[in-house]
C-alpha cells in the first residue's frame, strides 16, 4: 500500500536535518538582516570556494563514520599527498589528470594502510589514526624539513574557470576547480551511499558487524573501501587547498581535522556507527560555514569562532538526544 | 512426507572436547521440529553445521532435498533455503523494515540499488507474515516482537524452505508468544520446516511435533511431541527428575515486612495493595504492559510512585531513588541482566562487590584485595557458581551462571526484601533448578521474595502465594496451594 506524501514529510519534519535546516534559515535571515554584504552572490561562492577544502574532507570522513570507524589522520594524507604530488609536478611536469592521479593514488594507500591496522589487527580506529596522524606528518617534517613550495606549475596556478557569467555590476563568477570538486564529490558519495549496494552494506556495517559477516557481506573488503575513500578524498581535498592558497605548506593542514569532524557531526552522523546522510553533512558544512563567516561578517573577533561552533555542537547534539528520550517508551528508561 | 534435510553420523570436535557424537537428525517439508538440550548440549553446534558455519568431522553424511553435500558452506546453505534467526535477531537497527528485509539484494557485485523492487518484496512478505508497520519505519523504533517479525520476514524473502529460530521466544511476552506460533503453524502449512530450539518446554510441546533431545553431544532421541511431556522432557534432557511440588508455606513465615497501600502511578499501575512477609516467597504474574516491572521498579524507588504508601517493618517510608531501597534493604534483580545487572566486560570479582564496596573499605575508605577476595570466594561457594578464575570477565560464563553472579551481587547486601524480575529467562533447566534452590533457601534465612515472571508454572509451583496484575490493577492474590495453571492462565489473560 503506497503511503501518502505526507507520511514521509512528517518522517523528514522528525529528523536531524529538518531542524538544521531550520537553524540555517534563521542564520541566514538574521545575518543577511545585519549585513547586506551576507546574502550576496559574491560571498556565496566565496564561501563554497574556501570551504571546498573542508567540506570534500568531511564527505570522506562521513563514509567512515557510518562504517562505524573514524579516521582523524586525513590532514597528514593530505599534506603528504600535496606535498609530494606538486613536487613531482614541479620536476617532471604534469596536467590536471596526472596531478590528480597521483593525489588520489598516494591518499588511497595511505588510507588502505589504516584499514590494515584497523581491521587486521582489530586495533580501534581512533589510536591507528592518531599514530598514522602522527608518523605521516612526521615523516613529511623529516623530509621537507617543514619548507614551503610557492612556485607551482602555471596551468596549475591558474586553475579552473567554467561556466562564466556576469552578475550585477561587471563581476563575473564561473566554476572554479574548488566547487567542481566539491559538487562532484557530494554527487559521488551520495551515489555511492544511496544508489550503490556497496553503500549500502557500509550501513549495514556500521550498523550491525556481526549480522553484516553473517549476511555474507566482506567486512574486510568494506573497511579497507571506506578508509581508500577517505584518503582519496584527502588527496583531492589537498590539491583544491593548494590551488586555493597558491602554495603547498606542509605545516598549514594538520591541526584541520576538529573543523571537518565538527561539520559531520553538526550534520548528524553518529560516532557510534551506521547514522548519517550526505544531505545532513551538506546542512553540517554550510552550518559551520555560515557561523564563522557570519562572525567576521559582524564584526566579532574571529577569535569568538571557536567558541560559537563548540557550543552549537553541544546544542545540537543534545537537542537530539532530548529528542530521542522522549521517543523511547517510559518503561524502557530505567 | 517427504524429508527435507536427512543427516546421519554427524560428529563434531572442537581441540579434545566431543561437541556432538555421531548425531542423525531428520526434518521432514513443513514439519515444526523441536531441538532442546541443556546448554553446552551441542544444540548450537548442530545448527551451526546445518548453516553451514562449520563442517561435521568425516564420516558424517548431509542430504538436502535428496542430494547429498559433503559438507556445507553459508552460502550452500542459504542456497538451499536454509536459514537461521539467531537470538539477537541480527538486524540493523539503524536501516528501514524494508531494507532489513530485502537486505539479500545488497549481496553480489557492485550494483546499483532497486528501491522499488526492494520495497515491493518487502512489503508482499509482511503481508504473508501480517505485519502492520510502515515499511519505511526504522528497525530500531519496533518492539523486540515487531523486530523478531521482520526478521522473520527476512528469512522468508530469501526463500526460506527451512527456517531455524534460536530461543526465539525469550524476550517474547506471553501473548507474542502466541501470535509468534500461529504464524508458524501458518508457515507450516505452505510447506516451510521449521526449527525451534527453546528452553520453554511447555512452548516446545504446544507447538511441536517432534521433539529432538540432545544431552552432552549425543541425540537421546527424537521424540512425537503428543506422546511426552514436560516432566519426562526434562528428564531426558538432564538424566535426572524435576519434580515440582507447589509450595507450602512454612508455619514460620513471618511478620510483615513490606507494606503496600494504594500504590498508584498514572499510566502504569493503580490501587495496588500488598503485603511481603519474611520468609514468603511471592509470584507476581501478568502480561507485559500490566504494570508488573513498573510496579517492581516503584518498590525498588525508580519509579516513583504518585499515590499511596509504603511501610517497612510497620514503619512508613519514602523511596526516591534507588539508593534509598538498597539503604533499607531492598533489592531488585532486573529482568536485563546483561545490560542492566551486570557489568560484562569486568571481572567476576568486581561485579559481586559492586553492591557493598563501602561495607569492604576499610582504613581510608580504601579497599584492601584480600577482603574482596574473601568476600568473592564465600559468595561463589554459597551460590555453587562455576568459576575458574574469578579475575576472568563476567561474559565468559554461561547464562545460568550469570544470572547467580546477579544474585550473589545482591544477596550481598542481606537483603530483607528482594525482587526478582523473570530470574530464569534464558537459562536451561538445570540452571532454573539451581535458582529455584537458591530462592527457596533465601525465603527460608528469613528475605522476602517477590519473584516476576511471564511463565505460569514458574509463579505456581515456586512461589507460596501468587499475584496477578492486569491493566495496572492487581486481580488476583491467592495462595498457590489453592490455584492451578489454568485458573492463573485466565486471570491473566481474560
Amino acid at each position: 500500500m503506497p503511503k501518502p506524501r505526507f507520511a514521509s514529510f512528517g518522517r523528514f519534519r522528525r529528523s536531524h536535518e529538518f531542524w538544521l535546516l531550520i537553524v540555517i534559515l534563521v542564520l541566514c535571515a538574521s545575518l543577511g538582516a545585519a549585513n547586506g554584504q551576507f546574502l550576496t552572490m559574491q560571498n556565496l561562492f566565496d564561501l563554497l570556494t574556501s570551504y571546498a577544502f573542508v567540506g570534500i574532507l568531511a564527505l570522506g570522513l562521513l563514509v567512515v563514520l557510518i562504517a562505524g570507524g573514524i579516521d582523524i589522520s586525513f590532514t597528514a594524507t593530505a599534506s603528504v599527498a600535496q606535498y609530494v604530488t606538486l613536487s613531482v609536478a614541479n620536476a617532471y611536469g604534469a596536467n590536471w589528470i596526472c596531478v590528480f592521479a597521483i593525489a588520489i593514488g598516494i591518499g588511497g594507500a595511505l588510507g588502505a594502510l589504516n584499514a590494515i591496522f584497523i581491521r587486521k589487527l582489530r586495533i580501534p580506529s581512533i589510536i591507528v589514526s592518531v599514530a598514522t596522524l602522527n608518523i605521516f606528518y612526521g615523516l613529511l617534517i623529516f623530509f621537507t624539513g617543514g619548507k614551503y613550495i610557492y612556485s607551482l606549475p602555471d596551468w596549475f596556478a591558474t586553475g579552473i574557470f567554467w561556466f562564466e557569467f556576469e552578475w550585477g555590476k561587471d563581476t563575473s563568477y564561473g566554476v572554479n576547480l574548488q566547487i567542481l570538486a566539491l559538487g562532484f564529490s557530494f554527487l559521488f558519495t551520495w551515489l555511492l551511499l544511496n544508489r550503490s549496494n556497496i553503500g549500502r552494506q557500509i550501513y549495514a556495517m556500521g550498523g550491525n558487524t556481526d549480522a553484516a559477516q553473517r549476511l555474507g557481506f566482506h567486512v574486510f573488503g568494506l573497511n579497507m573501501l571506506v578508509y581508500c575513500y577517505m584518503g582519496v578524498m584527502a588527496g583531492i581535498a589537498s590539491l583544491v587547498q593548494a590551488q586555493l592558497a597558491q602554495s603547498v605548506a606542509p605545516t598549514v593542514l594538520v591541526g584541520k581535522e576538529l573543523d571537518v569532524v565538527a561539520a559531520v557531526v553538526l550534520g548528524g552522523a553518529s560516532l557510534m556507527g551506521g547514522v548519517g546522510t550526505v544531505f545532513g553533512t551538506f546542512l553540517g558544512l554550510a552550518l559551520l560555514a555560515i557561523l564563522q563567516n557570519g562572525i567576521i561578517l559582524l564584526g566579532v573577533s574571529s577569535y569568538w569562532s571557536p567558541f560559537f561552533v563548540g557550543l552549537v555542537i553541544l546544542i545540537s547534539v543534545s537537542a537530539t538526544a532530548w529528542s530521542q528520550r522522549e521517543r523511547r517508551p517510559r518503561s524502557a528508561q530505567p | 512426507m517427504t524429508n527435507f534435510l536427512e543427516m546421519s553420523g554427524i560428529s563434531k570436535r572442537f581441540g579434545g572436547v566431543h561437541a556432538l557424537r555421531d548425531v542423525d537428525l531428520t526434518l521432514e517439508v513443513g514439519e515444526v521440529h523441536c531441538l532442546v538440550g541443556e546448554n553446552g548440549s551441542g544444540k548450537s553446534t548442530l545448527i551451526k553445521i546445518i548453516s553451514g558455519v562449520e563442517a561435521p568431522e568425516a564420516g558424517g553424511r548431509i542430504i538436502i532435498s535428496g542430494k547429498e553435500y559433503p559438507k556445507l558452506s553459508p552460502v550452500y546453505s542459504t542456497h538451499c533455503g536454509i536459514q537461521v534467526i539467531y537470538q539477537d535477531l541480527s538486524l540493523f537497527s539503524n536501516l528501514t523494515v524494508v531494507e532489513n528485509i530485502a537486505m539479500a539484494h545488497h549481496l553480489g557485485g557492485v550494483h546499483t540499488v532497486n528501491w522499488s523492487s526492494m520495497r515491493a518484496v518487502a512489503v508482499a512478505t509482511m503481508a504473508k507474515v501480517g505485519i502492520e508497520v510502515d515499511p519505511e519505519t526504522k528497525v530500531s523504533e519496533l518492539s523486540i516482537a515487531g523486530r523478531q517479525l521482520v526478521a522473520i520476514c527476512r528469512a522468508l524473502a530469501a526463500d526460506a524452505k527451512l527456517l531455524i529460530m534460536d530461543e526465539p521466544t525469550a524476550s517474547l511476552t506471553r501473548h507474542e508468544v502466541n501470535t509468534l506460533i500461529k504464524l508458524v503453524s501458518d508457515l507450516k502449512r505452505s510447506g516451510i520446516c521449521v526449527v525451534f530450539v527453546s528452553h520453554r518446554l511447555d512452548e516446545v510441546l504446544e507447538i511441536a511435533e517432534r521433539v529432538t533431545v540432545l544431552r552432552d553431544g549425543a541425540k537421546v532421541g527424537t521424540f512425537a511431541a503428543a506422546a511426552i511431556d514436560s516432566g519426562k522432557l526434562s528428564h531426558l534432557m538432564t538424566g535426572k527428575a524435576f519434580e515440582y511440588q507447589k509450595q507450602v508455606p512454612d508455619l514460620a513465615v513471618g511478620a510483615v515486612v513490606l507494606q503496600v497501600q494504594g500504590l498508584g502511578r498514572d499510566g502504569d499501575y493503580d490501587d495496588v495493595s500488598l503485603q511481603l512477609r519474611a520468609g514468603e516467597v511471592v509470584g507476581l504474574t501478568g502480561l507485559l504492559g500490566s504494570g508488573r516491572t513498573e510496579l517492581a521498579l516503584s518498590l525498588f524507588g525508580m519509579n516513583p510512585p504518585d499515590r499511596g504508601t509504603m511501610a517497612l517493618d510497620g514503619h512508613r517510608i519514602a523511596l526516591n531513588t534507588n539508593a534509598d531501597a538498597i539503604r533499607r534493604g531492598i533489592a531488585y534483580v532486573s529482568e536485563d541482566r546483561l545490560t542492566l545487572g551486570l557489568i560484562l566486560d569486568q571481572s567476576i570479582t568486581s561485579n559481586v562487590t559492586l553492591t557493598v564496596l563501602e561495607r569492604l573499605a576499610g582504613t581510608f575508605g580504601l579497599i584492601g584485595t584480600r577482603a574482596r577476595q574473601s568476600h568473592v570466594a564465600r559468595w561463589v561457594a554459597e551460590l555453587g557458581i562455576k568459576v575458574s578464575d574469578p579475575n576472568n570477565a563476567v561474559k565468559t560464563l554461561s547464562g545460568g551462571n550469570q544470572q547467580r553472579i546477579v544474585l550473589a551481587k545482591w544477596m550481598a547486601t542481606n537483603p530483607r526484601v528482594l525482587i526478582l524480575d523473570s530470574p530464569t529467562v534464558g537459562v536451561d533447566i538445570r540452571a532454573k533448578d539451581g535458582i529455584y534452590e537458591i530462592i527457596r533457601r533465601l525465603a527460608r534465612e528469613g528475605v522476602a521474595v517477590l519473584m516476576i515472571s511471564d511463565e505460569i508454572p514458574e509463579v505456581l509451583y515456586h512461589s507460596h502465594r501468587v499475584l496477578v496484575m492486569r491493566e495496572g490493577r492487581l486481580t488476583a492474590d491467592v495462595m498457590a496451594a489453592d490455584t492451578s495453571e489454568d485458573a492463573l492462565r485466565q486471570a491473566v489473560n481474560a
